[in-house]
């Protein structure tokens, strides 16, 4: 074939597109940090501008669901007149969940709502799905320290061990962050994901333990409360509740509950961010 | 080798491509229009896959401070190859190769309707790759240039369309891109402001830039490049003099 072109090597140039290794990878992203803060914290304040009670909807959203719950199972249903603490219990549960819930709805749209500024703009595609779940978080830090006004209000006194709910939540933001990050990538192969995702959630709500207690209803089959422990958003709602529940005599902290956390975290974090970067070159493609 | 490709060695080739093909695999909905109704209802519906062919196979060198103007008909694969020269769309096979990563002159799909001006000079800068001190020096140079600064705390979904474009088109330009792409956006604005938008492409070409036009408007292609290509249905069929290439695109058009 004859070249009808300059021979591009000789002048130094390089080839553009293609997915750069790993680590030079994750510098720029890096290097994008700012862009990832601001994005969050601007559509923060553009989700609440036209509220009128504007971002104390942060708040509102999970009291009133923790209402709703508190109305339909604690009261209509009574299924949980067993359950030491009901409420306590019920707003730790839901309060937590919501992090995980919204990073995967949202991390899963991450890529596919924002088609155009993808493929209008060069930029490592992983800052979008971090930013989305960089603003849950910045939704989530307000949403406990309510929970903790709530809880003393109660009269569950603040112990040491609610220094360990820092840490617990560090890991809940890793392992939220991997979900988020797969949730984006199979988003844009499998376009049908977005039906499916709201079943996953839910399942996860339901078997999490948030309105009923493991506890008491496998009291009689030990094997499966110990399989049990082994569901990671299970495992970090029980840390969660333990934590803060520390000066009420009817919960003990599990501390084996750390270890299972820990594992989950970090596998499933190392594991979002090489499956989302595999795929870096796929994101701009128009179909 | 091609009569139609401009090869000039002794100047500083800056962008490229190289044998570029582009498909696009669709999914392709509903029933084919072959008159043939098909037995099978909803559930039984095939799911294929089509693909399209949307460049084939599209050569060429563009020199440091070369303007060059797109031009083709709706659907002719102009949009494509800009996407593919800066990389957004990967090819299919050949390769696009370039001294620095070309840009695309566009910053609007980064913006938040809902904040203000300030937010989204601030947010829009971030998404270009500037850093916030930059942003910061150059905050009163885009306000102005977009002239909406009695404007800019309000929210972005208040200002009219000609403000908005004008807003966007300041944003973008304020970065020094070395391989700019402007994808009809000289459209955009009032007659004052277009004025002044070219003035800024010719800018940003004098400043040892390399800047690709593609536009439906003959008049700034003529005004602002000093060479187009013609691409028809994925192929190149010309690349040279824009006068001599816009009357044989002309010609073919009115045939």
């Amino acid at each position: 074939m004859t070249r009808t072109v300059d021979d591009p090597e000789a002048h130094g140039l390089t080839r553009v597109g293609g997915r750069p290794p790993l680590t030079k990878y994750l510098r720029g992203v890096a290097q994008r940090k700012d862009f990832i803060l601001s994005l969050a914290k601007y559509r923060i304040e553009a989700e609440n501008e036209r509220q009128r009670l504007g971002l104390l909807w942060i708040v509102l959203k999970p009291l009133l669901n923790a209402a709703v719950f508190g109305l339909v199972f604690g009261i209509l249903m009574a299924s949980t007149k067993n359950v030491p603490d009901f409420v306590a219990f019920l707003i730790i549960g839901v309060f937590t969940f919501e992090f995980f819930g919204s990073c995967l709805n949202a991390g899963s749209k991450s890529i596919t709502n924002n088609q155009a500024l993808v493929q209008s703009l060069a930029f490592p595609r992983m800052s979008l799905p971090i930013s989305v779940v960089i603003q849950k978080f910045m939704e989530l830090v307000p949403t406990m320290l309510l929970l903790a006004l709530i809880l003393t209000v109660m009269g569950h006194r603040p112990t040491w061990n609610w220094l360990l709910v820092i840490p617990l939540i560090g890991l809940y933001f890793l392992f939220c962050m991997g979900m988020a990050l797969t949730a984006a990538r199979l988003a844009v192969h499998i376009p049908d994901l977005t039906n499916i995702l709201p079943f996953v959630t839910r399942f996860f709500f339901y078997t999490s333990g948030i309105f009923f207690s493991f506890d008491l209803r496998f009291a009689d089959s030990p094997r499966m409360l110990e399989y049990v422990q082994y569901q990671p958003v299970y495992a970090f709602m029980s840390l969660a509740r333990e934590l803060f529940l520390d000066s009420d005599p009817l919960y003990d902290v599990r501390v084996e509950l750390w270890p299972i956390v820990a594992v989950w975290s970090v596998v499933i974090f190392l594991f979002g961010i090489v499956f989302f970067w595999a795929a870096e070159e796929r994101y701009g493609r128009v179909n | 080798m091609a009569a139609s490709t401009e090869y000039s060695p002794g100047r500083r080739p800056v962008v490229v491509v190289d044998d570029l093909h582009v498909e696009y695999k669709v999914f392709a909905t509903g029933k084919r229009a072959t008159g043939k109704d098909s037995d099978g209802g909803l559930l039984r519906r095939p799911k294929r896959t089509q693909t399209v062919h949307a460049l084939k196979g599209i050569s060429f060198t563009a020199y440091e401070n070369d303007s060059i103007g797109i031009i083709g008909s709706n659907g002719s694969g102009k949009s494509t190859l800009m996407r593919a020269i800066t990389g957004l769309t990967p090819a299919t096979s050949g390769a696009v190769y370039a001294s620095s990563r070309p840009s695309l002159l566009g910053v609007g799909a980064a913006l938040i309707k809902p904040l203000s001006g300030q937010r989204n000079v601030i947010l829009g800068g971030l998404a270009l790759g500037l850093s916030k001190e930059e942003i910061e020096a150059k905050y009163d140079e885009i306000v102005d240039f977009a002239g909406i600064r009695e404007y800019i705390h309000l929210p972005m979904r208040t200002y009219s369309s000609g403000m908005t474009a004008r807003l966007k088109f300041a944003i973008a330009t304020v970065r020094n891109h070395e391989i700019l792409i402007v994808d009809e956006a000289l459209a955009v604005g009032d007659r004052e402001f277009r004025k002044r938008s070219e003035q800024r492409i010719r800018e940003i070409r004098d400043n040892a830039g390399t800047v690709f036009l593609v536009s439906h408007s003959m008049r700034s292609i003529r005004d602002t490049c000093n060479r187009v290509i013609w691409i028809e249905k994925g192929e190149l069929m010309m690349d040279g003099d824009p006068e001599e290439v816009i009357a044989a695109y002309k010609a073919k058009r009115r045939r």
